[in-house]
Formats: C-alpha cells, sequence, structure tokens
C-alpha cells in the first residue's frame, strides 16, 4: 500500500501542473458547454428542446435543397463536404504517395503539395478566392476559354458552385496530409516484398492489390479518421472564402460556422447545442479508430525499417493510433 | 532464368540508373513533376498579384503584359489603417512563441509522469487525456469566453496563450510519453542509486535526451497557434489586438475585392510557417507521422 502511495504521489507531482490546465480550460469549459445545452436562455431546465429547435431550423437541416438547390443547412453540408473530400483526398493522397516513389527529387514535388497544409486556413480560404473568383481567378477564366458558360462564373458568389469551389479547394489543400502519411507508411513495406514480387512476374497492380494497400490499411484508418475529424471542424476556410454566413444564403455553411454564429449572436444555448453535437460525431469517428486500432494484431514485420525510432513493445497498436491523433491535433 | 538475374543485376546498378532509361520512367517522372507543380498554381497567384500593381493583375494575374515588380502591397497591409499586419504578425509572435513553451514543459512533465510512474488510475486518466484531442474547439468556446470575461482577461494576448497550452497539453502529453517510452531505462536507474530525485532526473538527464521530440513539437505546437483562427476570433474582440490571421479576412470589403491587398497579407501571414516548416521539415514530418505508423 505504501508503494502504490508512492507512486501515486510522484505520478501527481508530474502530472499536477498539466491537470490544472486540462480541469480549468477543458474538462470544466466542456462540463459547463453540455449542461448550457439543456438550459432554456432564461435559465430554466430546457430538456432536448434546444436540441429540438437547433435541429429543426431549416439552416441546420434543410432536404429542401434536393429540389430547390442550396442551402442545404450545415448538418447536410458537412455531410456533403465528407462524401466528396474524404475519398477524393485519401486516394489521390494515396495515388501520389505511389507515383511520387521511385521519382527523383520527390521530396520537393512532396514539398510543394504539402504547403496547403502549412498554410493558416483562414488563408487557404483567402487564396482560393485567387482560384475561383472572377475574374482574378483561373478557374472561372478556364471554361470561359473552354466557352462552359455556366462555370465561367464567380463561383464564389454562385450558390450552385460555391460549396463544390470550396470543397475542391480542400481536396486541394488536405491532400498533402494523405500523401506525406501515405509515403511515410510505404517506407515501412520492406523492398524486398516489391522484389520478389516482381522476379515472380507480378504486374505493378497485383502489386499494388496483393502487398501495398494490403499493407497500408492500419495507415488508411489513421488518415481516414483524421481527415473526418477535421472535415467536421471545418472553420476558418469557409470565413476566408466567403463570410461569417457561409457565402451566399449560407451555401456553404458548416456547423462550427453555425455555431460560431450563435455565439457572436450571444445564442448560447443554440451555440452549446451544435457544439455538443459536433463533439459527439468527433467522439464517434476517434473512438471508432482506437476500437480498431486495439484490435488489430501487431504486425511486426513490416516495422522493420523504421529509422532511428526504437520499437515500443506493449500497447504499440494503440500508440499508433494515439500519436497519429496527436499528429492531426497540431495542424489541423 | 530467375536464379541468374540478381546476380546479373547486381554490378549493373550503378550504371543502370543512366544508361537504361524506361520511357515509363520518364512518364512518371513529368507526371510528378508536371502535378507538384500545378498544385502550387494557387499560391502563384497570390504571389503575382502580390507583387504587381493591381491594375494589372485584376482581370487576371496571368495577363503579363505590362509588369512591373512593387512592394507597395506589402507596406500597404503592414501599415493597413484598418488591421495593420505589422502589429497582427507582432501580436501572433507574443502568443504562440509562450503558447509553445508552456504547454511543451507541461506536457513533457505529464508525459514523463505517464510513461515511468505505474498508478491504478493512470491508464483511465491517460486514456480521457487522449480523448480530449479528438473534441472540437467549438466545445469549449462560450465558457472560456466567459471564464475569461470574469478574469478580466478577454480581447489579451495572455486569454489566448492560456487555451493554446491547454489545448495542446493532451497531445504533447501522448507524444512525449511515447518518446520517452522508447528511452532505455538504466541511465535513470542508475542516477536513482545515485541519489538523485525524479525531478533532477528529469531535467538533467531525460530533457536533454528528448531534444528531436522537443523540436517536432515547438514546430508543431507553433504553427498549430499561429495558424489558430478559431480561438482568436472568440477571445481577441478588441481590433487593437488582433492576430495576423485575424486581419487578413478583414481586408475583404462588402463589396470591394482589394485584391493586392488581400493577397500581400496572405503571404505575410503564412510566410512564418511556411519558414519554419521549410528549416524544420524533418522534425515537422517526424511529429506527423514519426513514432506511429512506424512504431
Amino acid at each position: 500500500m505504501g508503494r502504490w502511495g508512492r507512486s501515486q504521489a510522484r505520478f501527481l507531482s508530474f502530472f499536477l501542473p498539466a491537470a490544472i490546465f486540462l480541469i480549468v480550460l477543458v474538462i470544466y469549459p466542456i462540463v459547463a458547454t453540455l449542461t448550457l445545452s439543456f438550459v432554456a436562455p432564461d435559465g430554466s431546465y430546457a430538456g432536448l428542446q434546444n436540441y429540438g429547435s437547433v435541429l429543426g431550423s431549416p439552416d441546420t437541416f434543410n432536404p429542401a435543397c434536393l429540389q430547390r438547390g442550396p442551402p442545404c443547412g450545415t448538418l447536410l453540408n458537412n455531410l456533403i463536404w465528407i462524401g466528396i473530400h474524404l475519398p477524393l483526398t485519401v486516394f489521390m493522397g494515396l495515388f501520389l504517395a505511389v507515383l511520387l516513389q521511385n521519382v527523383r527529387g520527390a521530396s520537393f514535388v512532396k514539398s510543394l503539395i504539402f504547403l496547403g497544409m502549412v498554410t493558416p486556413l483562414i488563408v487557404v480560404g483567402v487564396v482560393l478566392r485567387f482560384v475561383l473568383e472572377y475574374p482574378i481567378g483561373v478557374v472561372p477564366a478556364f471554361f470561359g476559354w473552354l466557352g462552359i458558360k455556366s462555370l465561367d462564373v464567380n463561383w464564389l458568389v454562385t450558390p450552385n458552385t460555391l460549396l463544390l469551389g470550396l470543397i475542391f479547394g480542400t481536396v486541394w489543400s488536405w491532400t498533402g496530409f494523405s500523401m506525406i502519411v501515405y509515403s511515410a507508411g510505404l517506407t515501412t513495406i520492406p523492398k524486398d516484398y516489391f522484389e520478389a514480387a516482381r522476379v515472380d512476374g507480378a504486374s505493378e497492380w497485383q502489386i499494388f492489390r496483393k502487398i501495398t494497400w494490403p499493407l497500408l490499411r492500419p495507415v488508411t484508418l489513421v488518415i481516414v479518421t483524421m481527415t473526418l475529424l477535421w472535415e467536421l471542424k471545418l472553420f476558418d476556410i469557409v470565413i476566408g472564402a466567403t463570410n461569417s454566413q457561409g457565402g451566399v444564403g449560407g451555401a456553404a455553411d458548416v456547423l462550427a460556422l453555425q455555431m460560431y454564429r450563435y455565439f457572436s449572436n450571444i445564442n448560447y444555448s443554440s451555440a452549446a447545442v451544435v457544439a455538443t453535437l459536433l463533439t459527439i460525431f468527433t467522439l464517434i469517428v476517434a473512438v471508432g479508430l482506437f476500437r480498431k486500432l486495439l484490435g488489430l494484431p501487431l504486425r511486426k514485420k513490416g516495422r522493420r525499417t523504421a529509422p532511428s525510432v526504437p520499437q515500443v513493445e506493449t500497447k504499440s497498436a494503440k500508440a499508433a493510433g494515439d500519436e497519429g491523433q496527436g499528429a492531426v491535433e497540431g495542424i489541423s | 532464368m530467375n536464379a541468374s538475374a540478381p546476380t546479373k543485376r547486381a554490378p549493373m546498378r550503378s550504371r543502370s540508373r543512366w544508361v537504361r532509361i524506361r520511357p515509363r520512367t520518364i512518364v512518371i517522372h513529368v507526371v510528378a513533376w508536371a502535378i507538384g507543380l500545378a498544385w502550387l498554381l494557387p499560391f502563384v497567384g497570390v504571389a503575382m498579384t502580390a507583387v504587381r500593381p493591381l491594375d494589372q493583375t485584376s482581370l487576371g494575374w496571368w495577363r503579363l503584359s505590362p509588369f512591373s515588380v512593387t512592394l507597395d502591397n506589402f507596406v500597404a497591409v503592414w501599415n493597413n489603417p484598418g488591421c495593420p499586419l505589422s502589429l497582427g504578425l507582432r501580436d501572433s509572435f507574443l502568443v504562440a512563441m509562450p503558447a509553445t513553451i508552456i504547454p511543451m514543459l507541461v506536457g513533457a512533465l505529464a508525459g514523463y509522469g505517464f510513461a515511468r510512474f505505474q498508478t491504478r488510475s493512470r491508464d483511465y486518466i491517460f486514456l480521457a487525456v487522449v480523448l480530449f484531442m479528438a473534441v472540437p474547439q467549438m466545445m469549449v468556446a462560450v465558457p472560456v469566453y466567459n471564464l475569461m470575461i470574469r478574469a478580466g482577461l478577454i480581447s489579451s494576448l495572455l486569454s489566448l496563450i492560456l487555451i493554446h497550452s491547454a489545448w495542446g497539453i493532451p497531445w504533447i502529453i501522448l507524444f512525449m510519453r511515447n518518446f520517452f517510452r522508447t528511452l532505455p531505462l538504466e541511465v535513470e536507474e542508475a542516477a536513482r542509486v545515485d541519489g538523485a530525485s525524479d525531478f533532477k532526473i528529469f531535467y538533467k538527464i531525460v530533457l536533454p535526451m528528448s531534444l528531436p521530440a522537443m523540436a517536432a513539437i515547438i514546430v508543431f505546437q507553433f504553427m498549430w497557434v499561429w495558424n489558430d483562427f478559431f480561438f482568436a476570433q472568440v477571445l481577441i474582440q478588441n481590433p487593437n489586438w488582433y492576430l495576423s490571421t485575424q486581419c487578413v479576412p478583414r481586408l475583404v470589403g462588402q463589396f470591394v475585392r482589394p485584391y493586392d491587398l488581400l493577397s500581400a497579407g496572405a503571404i505575410l501571414t503564412m510566410s512564418v510557417p511556411v519558414a519554419l516548416y521549410a528549416i524544420l521539415q524533418r522534425f515537422y514530418i517526424r511529429g506527423l507521422v514519426g513514432w506511429t505508423i512506424k512504431g
């Protein structure tokens, strides 16, 4: 018992400063927001009423957009964003990582593509103006040159093109992430695997299907999770490219932006509702990753080539997931 | 035939690169480089607009005549009366530097605790800390805003330093814990036998061995704080203290698009993280994928 107590005290003495920060500025605010989401503006307990009014609002969910065009509401916009952005960035990143595997100057090309990840997202939004707005942007000029009148417009003030334009903009800025992580994943696959397959006469496609893709599965899981978390928290880029209303008629409005608007209008209960919903979504995504990674068998073989990184023997699968998590927290 | 292939290839390897360039290799190189350069195009557009007078670029930066280079746009955003970027950049530095150092030290301390001291509740606390990383900033915005008002810190850079420190601690704890677990225990145990205290071991022995990990944290956390926009928008409401990321979107008018100012402001604001990335790329990439997929 005494030893336990001593160990406890030593642990606490190291953890205490961090604990104070976390309790005051993370845990307490999370609990307070959760509580706030159940409180009516006059301070009385409101049950799920706030949730009902936020989710029932066409600002959040407007399925009529299927017939009548944008806006679709923040929730649907985030979902559309995920539906287009997630597959595109994952596969383009994988394609580029594989393509650049044996290219001279690959690290420079990767840096060019990765530049969008290093740039502040608010600036990425502003940069998109120089691509999508008429007459300064390349995209309208390109379609004008092709003679396609319907796309030779200012993409950022046309409801039908705004959301799509921003989604493609985020594909441009985020692909660097999956490319870099996949590239790192590729270096962990021993070269002998590829060479043995080639000696046996396998085609490049077979090599990809039978070796590269299966061995990259844990990496794919990390990338998909990080990308999902990032897509749910989209905020800066929309403001940078449009305004805090989510563009014309809210065509590119997203959940985080809606929360910010409620906050600015001192509608704290609704702000808390949107924040809580967002948190629920992100936790579902994150917990999925942890569970899967904990269940994965440790594949020792493929990790032989890790440079300068001593191996963590126990719980290495868990550490892998955590680490990627930390990575994105730093950049998203 | 298969058996002889490796022996035949080995001596050729040094020359084969130059002798046997297959058409496929050329195509791959052309495609790869073309994609890389195409990816840069939006930034090229911004840079071209930033260094030329607006009347030359307003119909498209790719129209190259007339072409003259000027620094006027940068001077104009630097001294822009609404939100001078000279102050915005200064304030961004004043926030990002302490908001990198504080969580790095606090997080490293805690990470060491998680890596070395066994207690019954440790793993549960650790799991909770890890889950905090998935929580979006929006979840704490309103209470933190109220907290800062009550503390009299609203619109002060200190409020941002505090929230960014707290926000960075979970991933730094995780990162440092995973790093510390890879360090050999023998040195620390030898020091303990010699009577050194836990804290002395930590800062005399463990910290100096952790410099590569710290470098990764510095690049990451600094960039993360510098690039942040949401917390700044929530906590800095006084235009005198706007950060550089807050200045940039404020250059856009309701109806006018001052592309010259906008491009110069964008370049100045992104120049700091881009420079940091260019210099410390090695550590950045290590932080990004580092001990993870490879561990």
